[in-house]
């Protein structure tokens, strides 16, 4: 047993003319979402295949739950990859049954389970319908079912929520967020970061093979925050001070200013605060916070 | 393993419950047993006789024409003019005049018509005509007709094959014919299945939900379990095609009885009449088609026909195998059914070249050619088959399907090696070149 449900050790996996991934470590901790971010072809979804036993890695090791990487762990994990696909001739209760079985499910079990989820997403109507006969959405639906139907301890999903109107994300996001109550773990490669900015607890970044970052969300925006202030005043804040520096200001037709203010090194926003108060009338203070996306903007560029 | 046998099922209900799959198998005995019916319905039917009136001024060939099933012949006296303009009311549907110059102007026979004179009718009378000339001729010169005919001798050769001592009636005929039946059989089967294998696969990985199944089962598994799906539901439809024809055979038999009595001797006539006099005369001395039948049929019962059998279920799952895989293979390596034909043409000229190759060894199945094609196992298939019911060594038979599984074994594992890497290789025009890298790719 370990605390990491998915640890990846320096994983290399080179395909004929490029390198994919490059002694790529990462750890995935128990009962989180886990945020698998990276530009496009910077080697996530090599690295997915990997952890599905899909294609091998040339070098590194992958522990499933402390324990090397095995035949029998695709029963324990559940992948939903983005470039969805259904047998479209076949009838939906039919191909679900069939998946839930190759996942390992007994008929009768994968038939207890199927009931439940269609009776949860109010689709009973559509076990004898031709997946043909479904709308895109519909069937997206269908497979977030094949995906989590056996209870996996790892569910990966790749861009889980493209195809979705708002009303059906939100009916898989509440799903992503039940499944985790319940103790899977999910990993979750979105290009999307207001969904890692809701959903995510860990992240990890890939760019050009390599790990960039990894970690909890919340310690990472820490440190990637840029130290800088918003702040909206009346009066006048001119000349140079000795706490901070303005980065810039702007007034309006009433007198009210807002401005976006940089600590000058070594003061904190208590410092700043002091010597504001005694220049200006302050209506609102607080400090600016590195969003998911200045995050991945900044490391990428790196 | 458990796997396999789900993979199995699905691949083998899937197809058996389809409507095209349903209505193939019922159709196809239906249709051969209509087309059946059709040709001896025509033949019965188109027997209905015809009124011929004859007009000879020669005088030579009064009670010379008889009559048939298909024609009566009426003998008219005087003017041709007349009888011209009296034929549509006398009911007659031809009238021939003979001049009496005949024999100095062969090419003056006439035949009046009001709807146009079948060439069945125009070359039976003009045999009947020269038969007679002939005849006169020969008497003038001294000759009777019985004299000529003595003077043909017709040979006609029993084969007998010589094996372990016994002597066995064997029949050259019988044999060629479950030859070529086993062969083309297993070259419909071999292309029909192969190809669902090859489009099957296509479809899979083009509605992407091979990603989906390969993160539960290994890629070889999904190819394997296809491959026997396919294979199974290729053996049901030719099982039920077979029983379903002999079904039909029986009962349209059965029904049609006391017609198709009538129908063997109707086509007989037909046919004779179309003969030249010689073969006529050949066909005559010998026994009738019906006679024959039972001849045939002792000589299929000394044919070898469980080992028939044997080998065409073997021969028919290794040839399937062999090629399916390879088919597979390519379906497996392109984005779309239309970028598969570069890669066909090569698996498909074994296949059409061993159906060639068939035709010179139904003539000779002992050459080397026989033998050796029936050794390769892109050959053997189709060509054992055509030299089984000749009667092949076992040990040629044995070395030959113990090659064709090394064949198999062998295709399949390079299929294998090329889907494990095309399945998952998207919008990639794919050469030869790089079909050959696959193999060797480690994943």
């Amino acid at each position: 047993m370990s605390d990491n449900i998915l640890e990846v050790k320096n994983v290399v996996k080179n395909y004929a003319s490029h390198r994919a991934l490059d002694h790529v470590s990462l750890s995935v901790p128990k009962g989180v979402i886990y945020g698998l971010l990276g530009p496009n072809g910077a080697g996530k979804t090599s690295l997915i295949r990997i952890v599905n036993q899909i294609t091998g890695p040339d070098e590194g090791t992958v522990l499933f739950d402390g324990r090397p990487l095995a035949e029998n762990n695709i029963y324990d994990i559940g992948y939903l990859p983005e470039e969805r696909g259904l047998y479209k001739k076949m009838k939906v209760g039919e191909q679900l049954l069939y998946l839930a079985r190759l996942k390992g499910l007994t008929k009768d079990q994968a038939m207890e389970k199927l009931k439940e989820w269609f009776v949860k997403f109010d689709i009973k109507t559509w076990w004898d319908k031709n997946v043909e006969d479904l709308s895109k959405g519909m069937q997206q639906k269908i497979q977030f079912v094949a995906t989590v139907l056996h209870q996996p301890r790892l569910i990966i999903l790749d861009e889980p929520f493209s195809g979705f109107d708002p009303i059906n994300a939100n009916l898989i996001k509440d799903e992503i967020l039940e499944l985790k109550e319940k103790g899977s773990t999910i990993i979750f490669s979105t290009h999307r970061m207001e969904s890692v900015e809701e959903l995510c607890d860990y992240i990890g970044l890939i760019n050009k093979s390599k790990k960039v970052l990894e970690g909890k969300k919340s310690d990472i925006k820490a440190q990637f925050k840029p130290n800088t202030f918003s702040l909206n005043y009346t009066g006048q804040l001119n000349g140079n001070s000795a706490t901070f520096k303005v980065q810039k200001s702007s007034t309006n037709m009433e007198g009210l200013s807002s401005a976006t203010l940089e600590a000058l090194p070594g003061f904190s926003s208590n410092d700043i605060l002091k010597e504001l108060v005694d220049r200006v009338h302050v209506t609102s203070f607080h400090e600016d916070v590195a969003s998911m996306n200045d995050v991945f903007l900044k490391s990428v560029k790196l | 393993m458990k796997n396999i046998l789900l993979i199995i099922q699905r691949e083998y209900l899937t197809r058996v419950r389809k409507k095209s799959f349903i209505v193939m198998t019922i159709l196809g005995p239906v249709l051969i047993g209509l087309l059946y019916a059709g040709i001896i319905w025509a033949a019965i039917s188109s027997i209905n006789q015809k009124k011929i009136e004859v007009l000879d001024q020669s005088g030579h060939f009064h009670d010379k024409f008889k009559n048939s099933s298909s024609y009566i012949y009426e003998y008219k006296k005087g003017d041709i003019d007349s009888l011209k303009n009296t034929l549509k009311q006398s009911g007659a549907d031809a009238l021939v005049y003979i001049p009496s110059n005949i024999f100095e102007q062969p090419k003056s026979v006439r035949i009046y018509s009001e709807k146009g004179v079948s060439l069945e009718l125009q070359s039976s009378i003009e045999r009947e005509i020269e038969n007679e000339i002939e005849n006169i001729k020969l008497t003038e010169a001294g000759i009777t007709r019985s004299t000529l005919e003595s003077a043909k001798v017709k040979v006609s050769a029993e084969t007998i094959s010589l094996k372990a001592g016994e002597e066995k009636k064997s029949s050259a005929t019988a044999a060629s014919i479950i030859g070529g039946i086993s062969a083309f059989l297993i070259y419909m089967a071999v292309f029909i299945y192969g190809a669902q294998v090859m489009r099957s696969i296509t479809e899979e990985k083009t509605s992407r939900i091979v990603e989906v199944l390969i993160s539960s089962v290994k890629p070889f598994q999904l190819m394997i379990g296809k491959i026997v799906g396919v294979a199974l539901v290729g053996l049901t439809q030719f099982g039920l095609w077979i029983i379903l024809t002999a079904a039909i055979f029986t009962v349209g038999g059965r029904i049609m009885a006391d017609k198709v009595q009538k129908a063997p001797e109707a086509l007989t006539e037909m046919q004779m009449s179309n003969m030249p006099p010689e073969a006529k005369e050949a066909m005559k001395n010998q026994p009738n088609v019906a006679d024959a039948m039972p001849d045939i049929m002792g000589a299929v019962s000394t044919l070898p026909v469980g080992t028939i059998l044997l080998c065409f279920i073997l021969y028919f799952i290794g040839g399937y195998l062999l090629y399916s895989s390879l088919f597979g293979a390519v379906g497996s390596a392109v984005d779309s059914e239309t970028d598969t034909q570069q890669f066909m043409l090569p698996i498909t000229i074994p296949i059409i070249a061993s159906f060639a190759i068939a035709q010179i060894v139904i003539r000779d199945p002992y050459s080397p050619l026989a033998v050796w094609a029936s050794m390769i196992p892109f050959t053997s298939p189709i060509i054992m088959m055509v030299r089984i019911p000749f009667g092949v060594p076992a040990w040629q038979i044995v070395l030959s399907v113990g090659l064709l599984i090394a064949g198999f074994i062998f295709t399949t594992w390079l299929a294998s090696r090329i889907y494990r890497v095309g399945i998952l290789m998207y919008g990639k025009k794919i050469t030869w070149k790089e079909l050959g890298k696959w193999l060797f790719y480690k994943v």
